[in-house]
């Protein structure tokens, strides 16, 4: 209740200008030549002093890379990338060797998007009061990570968590038995290209039996005009073990477009948990479509354990193209796998998003919570793949895809594919689109509420099965962006 | 000053005339039953003291203790003191009805500048409030309107009115819908919120409901205009007669 007081507070206080996180910081950086080519690939990874294995399974990737072709199933229309024209990798010019070195600007940076870094302040300031939870944060900028904090205290836990440039050289064993294990190099043709010019991004590493201290967070800032990010992030939970872990992205205001192509996979194994939480606000072009970041990312988890357990919630309001299904492989017998999502498109946004719930182990449960959010001249398409394999008994799937329209300009689509093989399974769905009716806004206009704050007050009701699923820090968070993102979207 | 005056009002919706040259004084503390046939324009009058959309005027005034109150925003007349109970509550789903409650307090509070209501202060008052019109604290947390009865919408109604504390309170046909109990709660609850510094305009067909909530004065409206005003047995007597003599004059 609180919550929906700031969400209003938010509106009230927002300017013209919609995307605060629009600014550009200042800072000398070192780039790759532009263009792709295996020497760009050899550039990265020289960079980043990687093992010859490495750089092959890189090479690899690229090579195939050269032979696929960008995929044009999905609902969304955008001008024809030219990948010769980017920059594959940026990073800050200084080296750090540990967090007193980051540039005070990035520390700015990070500050002004409200994203705690500095840990020793963490640590030894204030008196905190007691139960209060703490994140541990890996902060990506533009290519590289420049800042983990909380990894002493992780580290006592036995929890691995640093950025995958230094899981290549710290941890090589974990990397090379699980990299490209959930999404395989040449899985789509995004995937294939993060895989051969992938920057950094997390890993994490929770041994068996141990349950993950404090939530886990990455945040990924793209800076630099022209370039891509194309981070990968890979998290294990070994048997028994448990982790929650949340992304956030933002991006500066430009008026080309940005290619950011990521990939994540998760492992689970027997009797393990993860819940992975994104909270995506990339730049999404402005009101007629010009600039934005193009968001087509591959995330999949492999529930390979029996008795384990993924779970992805994401809140998507930013980005001018999203892309992006966060799937899960229910491969261990008894295994589940949850898709909550709040997805919401304004302005000329084109939004192409959902999941994959694939049922291959035995008393495998799943399900599917989506809502669908249109404003503006924006499409909104949920896209969902169900399946069960033959020897998948008493597989269970429970889909519920909900659409809003706001105005008569936006649109909303629902694709599901729903595909049994074993007479056992049984599989629900359930979708309705609706509309913010004028008499829903009278009503709550004529109890004293402006059209903003109505319609945040009704969007939030229709969203909040998703919201409850987010940790609640961010749930507030969420709550503060869905009513930004749809801000100027009633008149 | 009268709290409200209508004057010499015309309304169209989509291009359809509904009001015909309405003319209309409620003093402030007074209950004013409004009566009529279907079609009158009983409901579109709620509608446009409310301002909803569409529905057009195209002359004459409408003042809230002297100020036209034509240009204004549903929310901002609402923060004026202007509440509709509406003949047909809207469900809003998802939404806590003691969230919507808050909601609405507080946008009104503001928008008078005035301070908003801290969470455990609106808690008190919400409780005390509700147990006053035997509203459940289950009901409150249920969406608001979403799978309630006939009985506790109206009942939600009023609870909203008491929570807000208007100065000028219409109720549409609050009586459809009700069977007899429902009916006797809901009047209490009316009766409980007059007071002198409240004026209230009751919408009604019938004169059931006058039978508890006693009004001051009786309109009769016919073809868009009041055709006749008198005290409280003008009620019972259009209970005899029937509205066919009224319908005719106008005509």
């Amino acid at each position: 209740m609180p919550a929906v007081q700031e969400t209003v507070e938010q509106v009230r206080l927002i300017d013209v200008d919609q995307y605060k996180y629009g600014f550009v910081t200042d800072i000398e950086s070192e780039k790759a030549p532009i263009g792709l080519s295996e020497d760009t690939v050899r550039y990265i990874s020289a960079n980043k002093n990687e093992p010859a294995w490495m750089l092959e399974w890189r090479l690899d990737a690229y090579r195939r890379w050269l032979t696929m072709r960008e995929p044009t199933w999905a609902r969304v229309d955008y001008p024809k990338i030219d990948y010769q024209n980017a920059y594959y990798f940026s990073q800050p010019k200084k080296k750090l060797a540990s967090l007193d070195e980051v540039d005070p600007q990035i520390l700015e940076t990070y500050k002004k998007l409200g994203i705690p870094l500095q840990e020793q302040e963490m640590l030894a300031g204030v008196v905190r009061p007691e139960g209060e939870r703490r994140v541990a944060v890996d902060a990506v900028f533009d290519s590289v990570s420049v800042a983990t904090t909380f990894k002493a205290e992780l580290k006592r836990a036995g929890v691995i968590f640093m950025p995958m440039s230094e899981a290549i050289r710290e941890h090589p064993d974990l990397v090379r038995k699980y990299l490209g294990s959930v999404v395989p190099v040449t899985d789509n043709y995004f995937a294939t290209l993060n895989s051969a010019v992938f920057s950094d991004g997390s890993f994490v590493y929770v041994p068996p039996g141990v349950r993950c201290p404090m939530e886990l967070s990455t945040y990924f800032r793209i800076n630099e005009a022209n370039t891509g990010q194309f981070e990968r992030t890979l998290i294990i939970a070994d048997k028994g073990a448990y982790v929650s872990y949340l992304e956030g992205c933002t991006a500066p205001m430009r008026d080309e477009n940005q290619l950011h192509a990521a990939v994540v996979e998760l492992v689970t194994h027997d009797d393990a948990e993860i819940k992975y939480s994104t909270v995506q606000n990339w730049y999404p072009g402005d009101a007629d479509g010009k600039g934005g970041i193009f968001n087509f990312v591959t995330k999949r988890g492999d529930c390979r354990g029996k008795n384990s357990k993924i779970s992805w919630t994401q809140v998507e309001t930013g980005s001018a193209i999203t892309w992006k299904y966060p799937s899960c492989i229910l491969r261990g017998d008894n295994s589940r796998g949850e898709f909550y999502s709040i997805a919401i498109s304004n302005g000329r946004q084109q939004v192409d998003s959902g999941t994959k719930m694939i049922h291959l182990g035995k008393n495998t449960t799943s399900r599917i919570i989506s809502k669908g959010i249109s404003a503006g001249k924006s499409n909104n398409t949920y896209r969902g793949l169900v399946t069960a394999h033959r020897k998948a008994t008493n597989a269970r799937n429970f889909t519920n895809c909900d659409s809003l329209l706001i105005g008569n300009q936006c649109g909303a689509h629902t694709v599901p594919y729903i595909e049994a093989k074993n007479s056992s399974a049984v599989f629900e769905h359930e979708a309705s689109t609706s509309k913010i009716s004028e008499d829903m806004l009278f009503y709550c206009r004529q109890r004293g509420m402006s059209a903003e704050e109505a319609t945040a007050l009704v969007v939030n009701g229709f969203v909040k099965d998703v919201l409850q699923q987010l940790p609640m820090e961010f749930a507030v968070e969420a709550q503060k962006l869905i009513s930004i993102s749809l801000e100027g979207s009633v008149g | 000053m009268p709290l409200l005056e209508i004057k010499n009002l015309h309304v169209e919706v989509e291009d359809k005339k509904i009001l015909n040259g309405l003319t209309l004084t409620v003093e402030k503390g007074q209950v004013a039953a409004i009566m009529g046939p279907n079609g009158s324009g009983k409901s579109t009058l709620a509608y446009v003291l409310a301002g909803k959309d569409n529905y057009n005027v195209t002359e004459g005034e409408i003042l809230l203790n002297g100020e036209s109150i034509l240009g204004m925003a549903p929310d901002e007349r609402a923060a004026k003191g202007v509440f509709l109970a509406f003949q047909y509550p809207v469900e809003v789903p998802g939404v806590a009805t003691m969230t919507f409650l808050r909601t609405a307090l507080n946008a009104q509070r503001k928008t008078r500048g005035e301070p908003e209501f801290s969470t455990p202060d609106f808690m008190k008052l919400v409780r005390d409030t509700s147990a006053k019109l035997g509203v459940s604290q289950e009901m409150l947390r249920r969406a608001v309107n979403v799978g309630f009865s006939g009985g506790e919408k109206k009942r939600n109604e009023i609870l909203q009115m008491a929570i807000l504390q208007p100065k000028l309170a219409v109720l549409d046909e609050t009586d459809s819908g009700l069977d007899i109990d429902a009916l006797k709660t809901v009047s209490e609850g009316v009766n409980r919120l007059r007071s002198p510094e409240r004026s209230m305009i009751v919408i009604t067909h019938y004169q059931r409901l006058l039978d508890y909530i006693v009004p001051d004065v009786v309109h009769v409206m016919a073809k868009g205009r009041v055709v006749k005003t008198g005290g409280k047995e003008l009620a019972l007597e259009l209970e005899a007669n029937g509205y066919a003599q009224y319908t005719d004059e106008a005509a």
